[in-house]
């Protein structure tokens, strides 16, 4: 008896608990809808600043290389908010560490979108880390500008109308490396070296469109197991006298030391993304524990550009990005990927001046689709941006690396993602501002 | 023997609604504390599940008053906890450790990934059991293996699992996405919890918020359900098998048996956190279930307290919110945001090595021994116990 009234007491005790909670609630919805949407078009803008973020790998496997990305960015950033901002507001720019990692990518940037109140993200970096947020900034609105990746997820603006490529996606590159070797190489047998994802499937795609006959084997590795013995013997034993890589740089220097081993000596050709000579090098000591010193093996190698490098300080734009690394930078030195990352700050600034004085998330994604495809920098092709299209940069030039230099074999060439035709650029090159500020009218 | 039990299951959940909210227990002086538990039902599920509800108001009221952004972190500190908690249940309780929640989790993420399909396909519920169920079921195999193993061969044999199940992904490209992973589609939230979400607070239901309520619902559910097993026969056959293996046998107890069923119970906590972290995260990638991942489980749960539900608690919290906490101090201490970013592992790292240092039992475990001293002064020797 006693244990019930007890029941009966603490029943009452959670009636009155409920009682209270909904008398501190509505308890019914106002009748117009929320207004969700509209009202988030303020989000970290101001007068005086504007907040952008990015996520990285910082820490773990990737980070070698693709951490140095964000630091040459900031760098920029900081020299454009040194001289006045971009109308005015100063641009504070956040990057948050995903280690490569979808699961924590989706996190760092809830926390960009929700506690940093991000007004736009630029260059977050990787296919499948950055597909895991894909959907969230799309459907919450947010600008997600420049994906440091040459996926072609990127370019779907009827599905993702907040998604903008930035780099040439992997597909046009396999086209352009494909037509290179077929017009150059008639005789060769080719073999693939891919990467078991879209970056490998999409490079096949482009290559196979000019060298379908030639190729003799295609063979795939899966990012993370480090034994590519298998895959380089099966070229050997194919007869491939150049294989065609399409791979992120440890591969370039697994697959590098394993042929030396199997002593199989093809012309090698990389695609852009495995083939930065100061990383490979470093890590071909590492790999080797001190046999292989430098990236000397990569000399003779052929690969793609479409930034200007550190192996070329005469260049205009390597002298206005060594300038902004002096002036601006941390500790190190200019890197290939800290002239990336600036490039993708530069694209930025320009996207925000297009946007006019009062830009808005929504301006913002309409000055790019309309203003986008006329930005100049150090990129040797325009993007494709537009109103149906957001694919990044339309081309490359084929290049060959001898003595840590580059040195161009063709002229920049153009194309398009399918059967567009390769044509050489007719934009001839830039160089940059003497204030090293773009200054891009509003687009109308 | 009695008594002891009772008293292994019950602090450990009584304490579940303090962690979640210091206001709802606070342990006052030890006479009004015992006076408490006197008013408490007198049967343990009556117990777990009053515990469970006052635990669920206070999970209401944190969500309500939290940013979107703490939402999102509840969200994922649930599946984390989920998995922990099956975690410390098999090495806690039944003694046998596993390197391959990561794995598992893997498992259900993908079953959840493969039946969620955006509309009119199975309702979230459904596909979330699917996913616990097909997640026991490779459980169960592992499991037959694992109760043949002791030690280090059955760390062993489960990092392999951590291993192969990622591999799998990217083998069977065609049917699980390769590399890039597996889209999983975000529920929408129903209009009749939004609704009462809005009853009750004025607040509107964004995604988040919803996805931090299945994954505590999840949570809380999977707590009751534990403490009950843990408190009920069962737990005590897991832990005379953990603590002799001979004179369990000698009892009658089958060992092989009870040690697949302990793989079997701890993978479906697996797979429904798995689940969980599908719908939150909207991708199941390979990347995402490295054995990091499952490290970072067992880590939650020796840091947390083995064996206790509440450590499995605050070791997941631990997990999520130590390393932006780290990360901002560093950027608010003038490190630049690489640097800041290294600091989150380094000092996860330290956190460790000091646990294992000075708190080898974990933060229940010391908070047990600090309550413990403290009744022993007030009135004389207490038992021990372990667990």
């Amino acid at each position: 008896m006693i244990r019930r009234s007890r029941r009966s007491a603490l029943a009452a005790a959670i009636a009155a608990a409920a009682l209270v909670l909904s008398a501190c609630g509505a308890g019914g919805r106002p009748a117009e809808g929320s207004g969700g949407e509209g009202a988030s078009a303020a989000v970290g803008i101001t007068d005086t600043s504007v907040k952008i973020g990015a996520h990285f790998p910082l820490t773990g496997v990737a980070a070698p290389g693709y951490s140095e990305i964000p630091t040459g960015a900031k760098a920029y950033f900081d020299f454009v908010n040194a001289a006045g901002g971009v109308n005015g507001r100063k641009i504070d720019y956040v990057f948050r560490d995903d280690a490569y990692n979808p699961t924590q990518t989706s996190q760092v940037v809830n926390e960009l979108v929700l506690q940093d109140q991000v007004f736009a993200l630029l260059s977050g970096l990787g296919t499948p880390t950055h597909s895991a947020v894909l959907d969230y900034l799309n459907s919450e609105g947010v600008p997600d500008l420049f994906v440091s990746s040459g996926s072609l997820l990127w370019d779907q603006p009827a599905k993702n109308p907040q998604t903008f490529g930035w780099q040439p996606d992997y597909e046009i590159e396999g086209k352009i490396v494909g037509q290179y070797v077929a017009q150059n190489f008639p005789q060769a047998k080719v073999g693939l070296f891919l990467q078991d994802d879209d970056f490998g499937r999409d490079g096949e795609l482009g290559a196979r469109r000019y060298l379908d006959a030639q190729i003799v084997g295609a063979e795939r590795y899966t990012p993370g197991n480090t034994d590519v013995a298998p895959q380089i013997a099966a070229l050997q034993a194919a007869g491939a006298d150049l294989v065609i890589g399409f791979n992120v740089p440890s591969y370039t220097a697994l697959s590098q030391l394993q042929s030396l081993r199997l002593n199989y000596r093809p012309q090698w050709i990389y695609s852009n993304v495995g083939s930065d000579p100061g990383l490979v090098g470093s890590l071909l000591a590492r790999f080797s524990q001190g046999a292989v010193t430098d990236a000397g093996l990569l000399d003779g190698v052929i690969t793609t550009e479409y930034l200007p490098g550190v192996d070329t300080p005469d260049n205009p734009w390597t002298q206005m990005f060594q300038r902004v690394w002096n002036e601006h930078g941390g500790d190190g030195e200019l890197t290939n990927y800290r002239i990336y990352g600036m490039s993708q700050a530069y694209t930025f600034v320009q996207a925000l001046q297009a946007a006019g004085p009062n830009p808005t998330r929504q301006s913002l994604v309409q000055a790019v689709e309309r203003a986008g495809a006329q930005f100049q920098g150090p990129w040797v092709a325009p993007f494709r941006f537009s109103a149906d299209r957001h694919a990044g940069i339309s081309g490359v030039e084929v290049t060959r690396i001898t003595g840590g230099k580059t040195e161009s074999l063709t002229p920049v060439l153009v194309t398009d993602n399918g059967d567009a035709p390769i044509t050489q650029s007719a934009s001839r090159p830039t160089t940059p501002p003497a204030n090293g500020i773009p200054a891009v009218p509003v687009a109308g | 023997m009695a008594q002891q039990i009772d008293r292994t299951g019950t602090p450990a959940a009584e304490r579940a609604p303090a962690a979640a909210a210091p206001s709802a227990a606070a342990p006052g002086p030890g006479r009004r504390f015992a006076a408490l538990r006197r008013r408490m039902p007198r049967s343990t599920f009556g117990r777990h599940a009053l515990i469970t509800l006052a635990a669920l108001v206070a999970v209401v009221l944190v969500l309500e008053l939290t940013s979107p952004f703490r939402n999102s972190q509840f969200a994922t500190m649930s599946y984390y906890a989920i998995a922990a908690a099956g975690l410390t249940v098999l090495t806690g309780l039944n003694g046998q450790i596993s390197l391959g929640h990561g794995a598992l989790m893997a498992v259900g993420a993908y079953t959840t990934g493969l039946l969620l399909t955006g509309d009119g396909g199975l309702p979230l519920p459904v596909v979330m059991l699917v996913a616990a169920a097909v997640t026991a079921l490779v459980g169960a195999v592992v499991g037959a293996a694992a109760a043949r193993l002791h030690g280090p061969y059955l760390a062993g044999a489960t990092l392999a699992l951590a291993v192969a199940v990622p591999g799998l992904a990217i083998y069977f490209d065609t049917a699980l996405g390769g590399e890039q992973g597996l889209p999983v589609a975000s529920p929408h939230v129903p209009s009749w919890f939004a609704d009462a979400v809005y009853f009750l607070s004025a607040n509107e239901t964004p995604t988040a918020k919803y996805l931090a309520y299945v994954g505590w619902g999840t949570l809380l559910l999977v707590l009751l359900l534990l403490a009950n097993l843990m408190a009920a026969r069962t737990g005590r056959v897991w832990r005379a098998v953990r603590d002799d293996e001979v004179a369990a046998e000698l009892a009658g107890i089958r060992l092989g048996r009870v040690r697949v069923l302990a793989f079997v119970v701890s993978a479906a906590c697996a797979g429904l956190a798995g689940a969980v972290l599908g719908i939150v995260v909207r991708l199941a990638a390979p990347s995402g279930f490295t054995i990091v991942l499952s490290l970072g489980l067992l880590t939650a749960v020796v840091v947390g307290g083995l064996g206790s539900l509440v450590g499995a608690l605050l070791g997941s919290a631990l997990l999520v919110f130590l390393p932006p906490a780290v990360t901002n101090i560093g950027i608010g201490a003038g490190l630049d945001g690489t640097q800041a970013a290294q600091l989150a592992p380094f000092v996860y790292g330290v956190v460790l090595v000091l646990v294992m240092l000075l708190a080898p039992s974990g933060a229940v475990g010391v908070t047990k021994k600090l309550w413990n001293r403290s009744r022993k002064n007030r009135r004389g020797p207490s038992t021990r116990r372990t667990g």
